[in-house]
């Protein structure tokens, strides 16, 4: 109850967000949230099945891909985003049945090797992706449910919507039965093959969900904000996921949200500093792995706040 | 004379050149508690990780209600209704007990989860623990977490690893009043503890450098001579 | 040019790249081996390399001094920095593989951003010490290149030397079989990992200084290294010596070749690919023996 309470009071103060921003940080709000949403994909494989994966850029790259794409080609926004959303979960089943032969280390460089694969193929057939230039998706295709996604209030408004609707599903799973065997997975996966749990198949249907939300942000970053290119598959955005998660707390509900609205923020105010964010996040990783491996609300969570979902 | 529900023929499992279990044969009739003896080193916890599939034998085969699973992982022959319980307590040391027990529960959809997660919880005596963390529970509270887990499984054969190492005496008393309430379970038992073994088991095999030395009832083992000279006499002067 | 000397000139290139991604990866190879963490950060080490090289031969006046000043110096500075890094950051995370990945990668962004700090974007050549070139009868080849093929057999012989016959060596691979062992027998097991880890980035700063003169320092300019040496330690199976050398040479040898006849990019995919298979599919490498 307390924690249906939270989730609606943040998504309220969220809306609320949405009358009171000044127009600069209403674009970096309605940012933070589309990559909350890819942080929430890794959030279910790396903070609740205890998958580490160096490569989730390829799903969300894949789905931004596919969806601008898609759009060059004349196909509406929403199918286009379908179609975002299906190609993160097909490259996450692909890789997923290759790379869940191995665990650990060799996990993380497979996954790496593919997403870079990957941006290589995106670079080697410039001529159809865009390559490291991209393209920009056209301003009058961009439209949804009659909104004029152009406009700073329905870009909000479409990625608080998305939002919040992968924020309750990722709820609802965590807490639902199957989430509690992906928990299992993290904690104990030989206890939980001896009780009857495939690991395989277990930890493939997450790395699947996991691609699905991570195809989905990549399909409506291109949609919002109007520009797609391989640039989005490089090995950094397969890093900055992992950042908000580790940074908010994973296996925490909303550490996503939390980690990817503090990251922004410390970029934006090292600006005046620096001019590149490499250090800031070169900075923050190595300080939480150090200092806070639980992140925010991980530690919370220890700290007391056991409830916190 | 009861049907038999679990058949071994030849199993032979070696690690480098140690044949940890060599040819054995053995069979389970259903219902019975079966107990698995012999002296440390002697091949029973890899005899029984073979027949819950943690292993995969060298040669032989396994049936299992006159199915053969010699090839079936793990996960599927638990599904079948094999249950294996670890003898160095393996629990979801960073989850509560609820979900520890809920995590076997949940494997029979039960409509009503918190319902029988009390109910096995109920079981093993650890009804007023659901909320705590099972990494925080004495040393005898998890095992007994452990045997329920095991338990809440429904299993057609439960394997239990050395289930009272650790346990207090009236811990012990619990546990048999518990085994001999199982009704319809078969249960193959590594004891090291004599008195449980004769006081729980309708049958006893008795392994020995990874071969069977003996097996039959308890009387007749205790009267065999073999065992006598390999085991049993050994136990008695080190206990 | 006939595809016979076009081949000649695609293994002279191969060769070269395969001595210096040798020098790069043994250093990746030793830490993994003997430490058992993965250094994101390898790459960084070889671009700061590079990068302080440039700096050291701007400070002295003529080409083959300052290339021998940057030889002397660059390489302990950054193994001095790959010291400090163990005994500050890697220690504390007790050496737990995925935390050190984590960690590396925090590294290696912090010292991409230092060296465009302090260096800015710019490629920045080096002189190479001398300007022999080589007349075959179809092209003229760069005798430094060559240079480098030997520099670099003769280091790597160096630390196949140091690990099979010194003291230092032998502590190190009785480390690697078994740390807790070691330290029962007195070894100190801190020292001999700090020590590793700077072995292996003074190896990969060593291999960009020698590398400088022939592509320019930059500070983008260790990933493509860190990729490659990635492969050639993954394919010559992980933490083993021999294999990664044999790797070296294939990886390298193939990349020259490839890259000659087909787009780089495509020989970089397959290679990638290829890779990510040999760990799914091979764990221990092509040439390492499968463990039991």
């Amino acid at each position: 109850m307390k924690a249906l309470v939270l989730h609606l009071a943040v998504l309220a103060a969220l809306a609320a967000m949405g009358f009171l921003l000044p127009p600069y940080h209403h674009g970096m709000m309605a940012r933070v949230l589309v990559m909350a949403v890819f942080a929430i994909g890794y959030n279910i494989a790396f903070g609740y099945t205890g998958l580490l994966s160096l490569g989730h850029a390829l799903h969300f790259c894949a789905g931004m891909m596919a969806c601008g794409i898609a759009m060059r080609e004349g196909v509406a926004a929403g199918p286009a985003l379908l179609l975002g959303l299906a190609a993160g979960g097909v490259t996450a089943l692909a890789t997923g049945l290759l790379a869940l032969r191995t665990a650990g280390v060799s996990f993380m460089i497979v996954t790496l090797m593919f997403a870079q694969a990957f941006h290589l193929a995106l670079l080697y057939y410039g001529g159809f992706t865009g390559g490291d230039e991209g393209f920009p998706l056209p301003g009058a295709a961009r439209r949804l449910f009659g909104l004029d996604l152009t406009q700073a209030g329905p870009r909000y408004a479409v990625a608080l919507v998305l939002f919040g609707l992968v924020l309750l599903a990722q709820w609802g799973l965590v807490s639902s039965r199957f989430g509690r065997s992906l928990i299992a997975m993290r904690e104990n996966e030989e206890r939980s093959r001896m009780l009857g749990y495939n690991p395989f198949t277990t930890k493939l249907a997450a790395l699947v969900i996991s691609g699905l939300c991570a195809g989905i942000a990549g399909a409506a970053y291109g949609v919002l904000f109007g520009y797609v290119g391989a640039s989005f598959g490089t090995t950094q955005y397969s890093i900055l996921p992992m950042l908000y998660v580790l940074l908010g707390g994973a296996g925490t509900t909303l550490g996503p949200l939390l980690g990817a609205g503090l990251m922004a923020w410390l970029i934006d105010a090292a600006s005046g500093l620096t001019d590149s964010p490499l250090a800031v996040i070169g900075v923050t990783l190595i300080g939480l792995v150090v200092f806070a491996p639980r992140g925010i609300l991980g530690t919370l969570r220890q700290r007391g706040l056991k409830w916190l979902p | 004379m009861a049907a038999v529900i679990l058949e071994a023929q030849g199993l032979s499992r070696a690690f480098g050149g140690l044949r940890a279990v060599d040819n054995v044969d053995l069979t389970l009739q259903e219902g019975e508690v079966h107990a698995l003896i012999g002296p440390n080193g002697a091949g029973k916890t890899t005899l029984v990780s073979l027949l819950s599939g943690r292993l995969t034998p060298d040669a032989g085969h396994i049936r299992f209600d006159g199915q053969d699973i010699t090839r079936l992982p793990a996960h599927a022959r638990v599904a079948r209704g094999i249950a294996y319980t670890f003898q160095i307590t393996s629990i979801y040391a960073g989850l509560s007990v609820f979900d520890n027990l809920a995590l076997a529960v949940q494997r029979s959809r039960p409509r009503d989860l918190t319902a029988a997660v009390q109910a096995a919880a109920l079981r093993v005596g650890l009804e007023g623990e659901l909320q705590a963390e099972a990494g925080a529970l004495s040393y005898g509270h998890q095992r007994l977490l452990e045997i329920g887990m095991g338990l809440a499984l429904a299993p057609r054969l439960l394997i239990l690893d050395e289930p009272t190492q650790g346990l207090a005496n009236g811990e012990i008393n619990d546990f048999m009043t518990l085994v001999r309430g199982l009704k319809g379970t078969t249960v193959l038992l590594i004891e090291h503890n004599m008195d449980v073994v004769m006081a729980l088991a309708d049958r006893i095999t008795v392994l020995h450098f990874g071969q069977v030395l003996a097996s039959g009832s308890p009387a007749a083992i205790r009267a065999d001579a073999a065992v006598q000279a390999a085991y049993l006499g050994g136990a008695d002067a080190a206990d | 040019m006939g595809t016979g000397p076009l081949l000649l000139l695609a293994t002279l290139e191969g060769t070269v790249m395969a001595a210096v991604l040798a020098l790069a990866a043994v250093g990746l190879s030793l830490t993994f081996g003997v430490m058992r963490v993965v250094n994101v950060a390898h790459g960084e080490f070889y671009m700061l390399g590079a990068v302080l090289a440039w700096a050291v031969a701007q400070a002295v006046p003529s080409a083959p001094l300052g290339f021998v000043a940057a030889l002397l110096i660059a390489p302990p500075l950054v193994a001095a920095l790959a010291w400090v890094t163990d005994t500050t950051l890697l220690k504390r995370l007790n050496y737990d593989p995925e935390s050190t990945i984590v960690a590396t990668i925090g590294l290696s962004y912090l010292l991409q951003q230092g060296a465009l700090s302090f260096f800015g974007p710019d490629a920045r050549p080096v002189a190479a010490p001398f300007s022999l070139r080589l007349q075959f009868p179809w092209f003229g080849y760069s005798g430094y290149k060559l240079f480098v093929v030997l520099a670099a057999l003769l280091v790597l012989g160096a630390v196949w030397l140091f690990l099979r016959r010194s003291k230092a060596g032998l502590v190190m691979r009785a480390t690697q079989v078994d740390r807790n062992t070691a330290r029962a027998f007195g070894i100190n097991v801190d020292r001999v990992y700090a020590g590793t880890f700077a072995l292996g980035a003074g190896l990969a700063a060593l291999a960009a200084v020698l590398v400088v003169p022939i592509s320019q320092a930059h500070y983008l300019m260790g990933h493509d290294p860190l990729l490659l040496s990635f492969i050639v330690v993954i394919i010559g199976g992980l933490g083993s010596l021999r294999g990664t050398l044999i790797a070296a040479l294939i990886i390298g040898l193939a990349d020259g070749i490839l890259s000659m006849l087909y787009p780089p990019t495509l020989a970089k995919i397959v290679a990638t690919l290829a890779v990510a298979l040999v760990l799914v599919f091979r764990p221990q490498g092509l040439f390492g023996a499968p463990a039991r």
